[in-house]
């Protein structure tokens, strides 16, 4: 089959339950468009003979009937997510050589589901940043970046998923967001990325970055994949003390539905200086086409929305700086030993092991949690974090579904942004929010900017309510109509 | 609020990150940079508004008291960058 | 009623300057007795080889979460509700940050703002009768860390994570103590305590228990001096020694003119001495913040309700008993409480019987016996019902006192019950008034010239008459019955 990348996991799933193409066809054709996107840097190992194994293994449980909704479905796996017996290392040289004697839930659920493990996925050191430049294997490149123009940012922190799953190396990839992670790397590239209600995901076994804000999803290249995978992803797990026993609505139905008769509400404050017009324009554009679909548009007001980035900030280096206390170089990891004491050594360790960034937030966090500090930081920012919980709760009363941008920009230039931490921070401005109220989030791309990258329009819903987000965004795909064709993609995805 | 050189020394030492001298200003000025910006937080007037710790509606779940983990020594020193008979081996500790 | 204004005089300590008052107050760790962790399903046996009780949660791989253990969470309530303490029903896990090679996340799960259990308090009995109400201030969940071996390499220090994550409850009194007696008894107390309810075996060689203590002093009224926070001490022994070695140190430092400083100390058991904790020597920070893997932990009226209801009789309220409804000396009744198991088996060995007696036979008899043999009380050869049975004998006259004390001698050798010994040997009372009478007559046949002196007014030659009648019986007569007739035979 000559077009088998660009199929859909929904038209794989189908073509391989038809025997037109076998898992094993598949997963030869992901390996071969992997090495022909090496340059995408997307990967940080490849696990080609276990990919080979696993489809294998696919075809075995295809050919007896027993296939599983994700049966021979190849799948990249952000390097956040701990899998037993492959390298896991949060993109991180303090985890360098760590391999996992223990799989994560998540990727467990997706195994169990028949997904063929490809190989681990490029990201931002310990998933903070937003270009994924913060990376100890370098960043991923953004696919849509032209042939002989600059390097563009995939975004982060899960670039490499995004630019994988959009450059044809991966057919979906896991990714984790924690104030946006997911959902601005996927409209950079053109893909959707959905982050599901905090909750819904089990954390178990993903390397953590902020516990009260992480939460895994999927990156796929349409709505109905993004249902797809995140059926498969999701599930009560006792092992996390945080995870929903709450039933996944039906989503499929969902998508199906329509959105007749929604009440949809457009937040006034998701305006902000220096946007690219052409976000606002497609923004308009968004309202139009639900509008159209017969949708009711709602004026929202969302008013703590601007202090949702200095709260994040607050909030998720705070406890950052806890959850990294365990990378010391004792159990696991890298160690740099210069003979002297343990608290010589832990430094040592930590300063040689750590990128710029994660100790930049390491040392913000400790900052804000430190006697004297804890009330004007840290409390402060969880008050605020309340008010822009029950910004959201208010709203939810009046709409079923609220309409933003995903990106205040489209992809931008590597490196560009590096100068001021606090330049690449504005990039999450309307992503974080969902990740302080822990709702559903969904970015669904929809158009283009006047340079020609994808742009992204935000769904929000209200907490387990993934039926509203899956019911919008396909109404929006529909409309939108969007032509993932990127540059640097595998030949066989153009 | 403003962090000084020291304050960068006190928390680097708080998080166990080696800072030189040099990098102290550094890391100063980035500091105060992003402090600055967070301290738009001040606006807001949080007086009596309860502080969320945890979006989540449910309580904290209870497991049952049984022995179901463990003995499984080879797995936990499994990535040790040094360990002898069974344990994990560090620099001296001097109390 | 808190003491920690008022000034007890008994226990002013005398320096050369004049008079000091000490003030004492305790931070217990109690480990939880659970069959495993609190946040792991990994084992809290005691004496398993390195390592090998420990989850990939309590090595703190990454990506590992904690989950509650529903056990050590009931056992903390039931350790409140046995303190008269309130129970917080809502109460949160707080993370304190620190470095240490024992401390496997680099933050132990503690409760720092809202603990489980609110104020309480326990009653000591001192030596000279006095007791004391000592303040409980609160008490709250948290994980103990690892172990770090420094004697097994010349440049390496050896972790061992078998304790990490197993469960404790801190108990933090008020500064309410005076002295190390009272110290003493506090610790005993509080032990006590922990047994009869089963939270905490107790056991503090094995360091399932042990203080930390805030030693100050103070001029008698004044303002609390500064006080010294002495760690991880598992005997009463250990604990008396520092607070005394504390407050010597602290007394000479002040008179000589010095400063105390606000530090950690450590107790070398090898001299009974404290000194500071090295490496050390900044302040910490602990940064304490909710954990965010966790939620606040929520409990129902009804579940307090229940353990409430099932909880067992304490210490106190058995004394109270023990005092009143069977009329023991509190002397008596203090000996045969401390111990939850001796309780029990005086209970068992009393049921039914005479109370007191039984309480005698006990606390003199069977702990002189046990203590000279160097057995415990769950060793004893002799069962409560076989004391019960050996008390039993002595009431109803079988057997008299001092040949109750052959037989006890011979139970606690063979573990035979009284009665068989007693029929063996032949050795049952006689109190067959003809038979008394036939061994008085022959006493006073043998012993004309005494009876003549004693009926010329020789009182005291009675108990001659007495020893003579006893010793012919092979001291099988009843005495009261030879006393009576002897008398009537004599005076008549």
């Amino acid at each position: 089959m000559s077009d088998i990348l660009k199929l859909t996991a929904v038209e794989a799933r189908k073509a391989l339950d038809s025997k037109a193409i076998s898992a094993t066809e598949l997963t030869n054709a992901y390996i071969g468009a992997m090495d022909e996107t090496r340059g995408l840097n997307a990967y940080v190992a490849e696990t080609q003979s276990k990919a080979l194994e696993m489809a294998a293994a696919s075809d075995k449980r295809l050919a007896e009937g027993k296939a599983g909704p994700l049966e021979g479905i190849p799948v990249g796996v952000k390097d956040l997510f701990c899998t037993k017996g492959v390298e896991t290392t949060a993109c991180s040289n303090i985890l360098k050589g760590f391999t996992p004697t223990y799989e994560s839930f998540v990727t467990n659920q997706l195994w169990d589901a028949g997904g063929v493990m490809l190989g681990k996925i490029n990201c931002d050191e310990f998933a903070m940043g937003s270009a994924n430049e913060t990376s100890a294997f370098g960043p991923a490149i953004n696919p849509w970046s032209s042939e002989d123009g600059p390097d563009l940012a995939a975004g982060g922190s899960s670039g490499g998923s995004a630019a994988s799953v959009s450059s044809g190396s991966s057919l979906i990839a896991t990714g984790t967001d924690t104030g946006g992670s997911i959902r601005q790397p996927a409209a950079l590239c053109g893909i959707v990325g959905m982050k599901p209600t905090y909750g819904r995901c089990s954390r178990w076994g993903i390397v953590a970055f902020a516990s009260s804000l992480d939460q895994a999803g999927p990156f796929t290249r349409d709505v109905a994949d993004s249902a797809l995978m995140l059926e498969a992803m999701a599930g009560h797990d006792k092992m996390d003390s945080t995870s929903a026993d709450v039933a996944m609505p039906d989503l499929q139905a969902a998508m199906q539905a329509g959105v007749k008769g929604l009440k949809i509400g457009i937040p006034s404050e998701y305006v902000m200086d220096g946007m690219d017009p052409a976000i606002l324009k497609l923004w308009e554009q968004g309202q139009s086409w639900l509008k159209d679909a017969g949708a009711e548009l709602v004026e929202i007001s969302l008013p703590h929305t601007k202090y949702a980035l200095p709260c994040y900030y607050i909030i998720a280096p705070a406890e950052a700086s806890s959850n990294l206390a365990r990378y010391d170089g004792v159990r696991y990891g890298s160690r740099v030993d210069e003979g002297g004491s343990l608290d010589e050594m832990y430094a040592a360790t930590r300063s040689a092991g750590f990128g710029d960034e994660v100790k930049r937030r390491i040392m913000i966090g400790t900052y804000a949690l430190s006697a004297g500090y804890y009330d004007a930081y840290y409390l402060k920012a969880q008050q605020v974090r309340q008010l822009i919980k029950t910004d959201f709760d208010n709203a939810f009363t009046q709409v079923d579904a609220i309409l933003t941008p995903a990106t205040p920009s489209a992809a931008f230039e590597l490196g560009v942004k590096q100068d001021d931490p606090v330049t690449m921070y504005l990039n999450d401005v309307f992503t974080v929010p969902a990740n302080l109220a822990g709702i559903p989030g969904i970015s669904v791309p929809a158009g283009l900017s006047e340079a020609g990258l994808p742009l992204g329009l935000q769904v929000l819903a209200g907490s387990f309510r993934e039926d509203r987000i899956y019911q919008v965004a396909k109404t929006l795909e529909e409309a939108a109509a969007f032509q993932l064709n990127p540059v640097r993609a595998a030949g066989g995805l153009r | 609020m403003s962090v000084d050189k020291s304050t960068v020394k006190k928390i680097a030492k708080l998080a166990r990150i080696a800072v030189s001298d040099e990098e102290t200003d550094t890391i100063a000025s980035e500091l105060n940079h992003i402090l600055n910006w967070i301290e738009e937080l001040n606006e807001v007037d949080t007086d009596g508004v309860a502080p969320l710790a945890s979006v989540t509606g449910h309580n904290l779940p209870l497991r049952q008291d049984a022995v179901t983990d463990g003995d499984k020594v080879d797995q936990i020193l499994a990535n040790a960058p040094e360990q002898a008979s069974g344990f994990f081996v560090v620099p001296k500790v001097v109390e | 009623m808190s003491t920690q204004d008022m000034t007890d005089n008994t226990n002013l300590v005398q320096g050369e300057t004049g008079l000091w008052e000490v003030v004492i107050g305790m931070e217990v760790h109690a480990q939880v007795l659970s069959e495993a962790k609190l946040f792991s399903g990994s084992s809290t046996r005691f004496g398993a080889e390195p390592n090998q009780n420990v989850s990939l949660v309590d090595a703190a791989m990454p990506g590992m979460l904690p989950v509650i253990n529903a056990e050590c969470v009931r056992q903390a309530v039931k350790t409140g509700l046995g303190l008269k303490a309130e129970i917080n029903l809502t109460s949160v896990f707080d993370r304190k940050n620190y470095f240490y090679a024992d401390l496997p996340q680099g933050y132990q799960i503690s409760q720092f703002k809202q603990p489980i259990v609110g104020e309480g308090s326990i009653t000591i009995s001192l030596k000279d009768g006095s007791t004391h109400e000592i303040g409980i201030e609160r008490l709250h969940l948290e994980q103990d860390a690892g172990k770090s071996m420094h004697d097994q390499h010349p440049s390496k220090s050896y972790i061992d994570l078998n304790r990490s994550g197993v469960a404790l409850m801190e108990i933090v009194s008020r500064p309410d103590l005076r002295s190390a007696e009272q110290a003493g008894a506090y610790i005993k107390k509080l032990r006590s305590i922990l047994r009869y309810l089963g939270t905490c075996d107790g056991n503090m060689e094995e360091g399932s228990l042990r203080a930390d203590v805030n030693v100050s002093v103070r001029r008698p009224g004044e303002e609390l001096g500064t006080r010294t926070e002495t760690k991880n001490l598992n005997s009463v022994r250990f604990i008396t020694q520092a607070i005394n070695y504390e407050v010597q140190r602290q007394i000479e430092i002040i008179e000589e003119g010095g400063t105390i400083d606000q530090e950690t100390r450590l107790f070398d058991t090898s001299t009974g001495t404290t000194r500071t904790m090295r490496g050390k020597e900044d302040a910490h920070d602990y940064r304490y913040f909710p954990d965010p893997d966790l939620l606040p932990l929520v409990l129902s009226e009804e579940v307090v309700s229940e353990i409430e209801a099932a909880l067992p009789e304490l210490p106190d309220e058995i004394r109270a008993r023990m005092t009143g409804e069977y009329g023991l000396s509190d002397y008596d009744a203090a000996v045969l409480t401390e111990e939850k198991e001796t309780a029990a088996f005086y209970e068992a060995a009393s049921a039914g019987r005479d109370r007191k007696l039984t309480a005698n036979w006990m606390s003199v008899e069977l702990f002189g016996a046990l203590n000279k043999a160097s057995l415990d009380l769950d060793s004893s050869p002799i069962s409560p019902d076989q004391l019960g049975a050996l008390v039993d004998l002595i009431s109803d006259g079988t057997i008299s006192g001092r040949i109750a004390k052959d037989v006890f001698a011979d139970m606690f050798e063979t573990g035979k019950a009284a009665a068989d010994i007693i029929e063996e040997k032949g050795l049952k009372q006689v109190s067959d008034s003809g038979a008394i009478e036939t061994l008085i007559d022959s006493v006073m046949q043998a012993n004309e010239d005494k009876v003549a002196e004693y009926r010329g007014g020789k009182d005291k030659l009675f108990g001659f008459f007495v020893g003579q009648v006893m010793k012919q019986s092979g001291g099988q007569a009843n005495p009261a019955m030879v006393n009576q007739i002897l008398r009537q035979k004599l005076d008549g």
